[in-house]
């Protein structure tokens, strides 16, 4: 179980994430789901051991993120970050000498599953096919949590049913998936509970399938009246 | 797989599973995919997936073989009352459209035949 005990951090000038208490057990695929600047990628960074917080902890199954639980949480940041002269065959070496737990014959799976040519520059990539490679990296790995900060973003329709089904394929009940993204109803069918956080703060998890027998509300409905009295630069 | 995302997901799978069923696309006895194979190919959360095999076990659609995965039931006589089933569901539907627009039954009815011709 993943845990954010009332954890807070603090830039010069500003809190990126403020007080958030909550928790994600396994076997579920979380949307986590805010504006732009509302604290998403920071709370990710710092439960992938990238950042520590300011105060308060997150945990992973009773312990504090270490060096030891960043085997457990395999974790995709928005940034790119592979050389310009890598092929899309170096990558997956690159992680191999990095994840003890990264397994080429996944990766090569996933690669073929979406039509990636291991001979291909990462350089010469669209924008679509690199979403496609970080995200099989990540899921290549064979970790416990698995964190994809905006997967979906700046891809067209045919990259993002195949990154979906990445993500549908690596799911199961031993395992904690978090997604975030802008594109909510993109997430509609294939998150169970969703996560909103607003102005750094936890403002409620809910599961999804519950507000459409119970309240007959979709994700995206949830979302414009959690997010109703948020500015949104002028335009409403 | 496109979804209208106020109603429960699980529920519009059911009627797709339900349909080819019906229509035989999916035949009598057949075994179904996993849920997790369901859920890659319907784009569906994987707990939504093992929810549409238990509805569909509780209503006697289908049955588990321990070990062996999910089957369609052999019994054509569930099948014929799921055909029947569906078609109400579709006809209150469509009576309710009707009503809205505040044509008869009679009137429907007269309408269907002329569609017919």
């Amino acid at each position: 179980m993943l845990e954010s005990i009332d954890v807070t951090k603090k830039f010069v000038g500003k809190t990126a994430v403020d007080g958030i208490t909550m928790q994600l057990e396994p076997g579920h695929i979380y949307a986590l789901l805010g504006p732009n600047g509302s604290g998403k990628t920071t709370w990710m960074k710092m439960a992938a051991g990238l950042i520590k917080p300011t105060s308060g902890q997150i945990r992973y199954n009773n312990q504090p993120i270490s060096i030891a639980t960043r085997n457990e949480i395999a974790y995709m940041s928005t940034e790119p970050y592979f050389y310009d002269w890598m092929t899309v065959g170096d990558v997956g070496k690159y992680y191999a000498d990095f994840f003890q737990d990264f397994s080429m014959e996944r990766y090569d799976y996933m690669l073929e599953k979406m039509d990636l040519d291991k001979k291909l520059k990462v350089k010469s990539l669209s924008s679509g096919m690199m979403a496609k490679l970080k995200v099989a990296a990540t899921m290549a790995r064979d970790a416990k949590v698995y964190m994809l900060d905006e997967p979906l973003n700046g891809i067209d329709l045919l990259a993002r049913d195949s990154v979906m089904n990445m993500i549908l394929m690596a799911a199961d009940e031993t395992k904690t998936l978090l997604v975030s993204s802008h594109l909510v109803e993109e997430l509609e069918s294939v998150v169970d509970k969703a996560i909103f956080i607003k102005r750094a703060q936890f403002a409620g998890m809910y599961d999804v399938e519950a507000l459409r027998t119970e309240e007959n509300t979709s994700l995206a409905d949830k979302y414009r009246q959690v997010f109703s009295d948020v500015e949104m630069g002028g335009i409403q | 797989m496109q979804y209208d995302s106020k109603i429960p997901i699980y529920l519009q799978v059911i009627k797709f599973l339900k349909t080819d069923i019906i229509s035989g696309q999916i035949k009598c006895g057949q075994k179904l995919p996993s849920s997790r194979e369901l859920a890659v190919t319907y784009t569906i959360n994987p707990n939504t997936a093992a929810r549409v095999y238990q509805e569909l076990e509780r209503e006697g659609v289908c049955y588990t073989k321990r070990g062996m995965g999910t089957f369609v039931t052999e019994d054509e006589g569930v099948i014929t009352m799921l055909r029947e089933q569906m078609a109400e569901e579709a006809l209150d539907v469509f009576l309710k459209s009707m009503s809205e627009l505040g044509i008869s039954i009679d009137e429907a009815v007269e309408l269907l035949k002329q569609r017919e011709e």
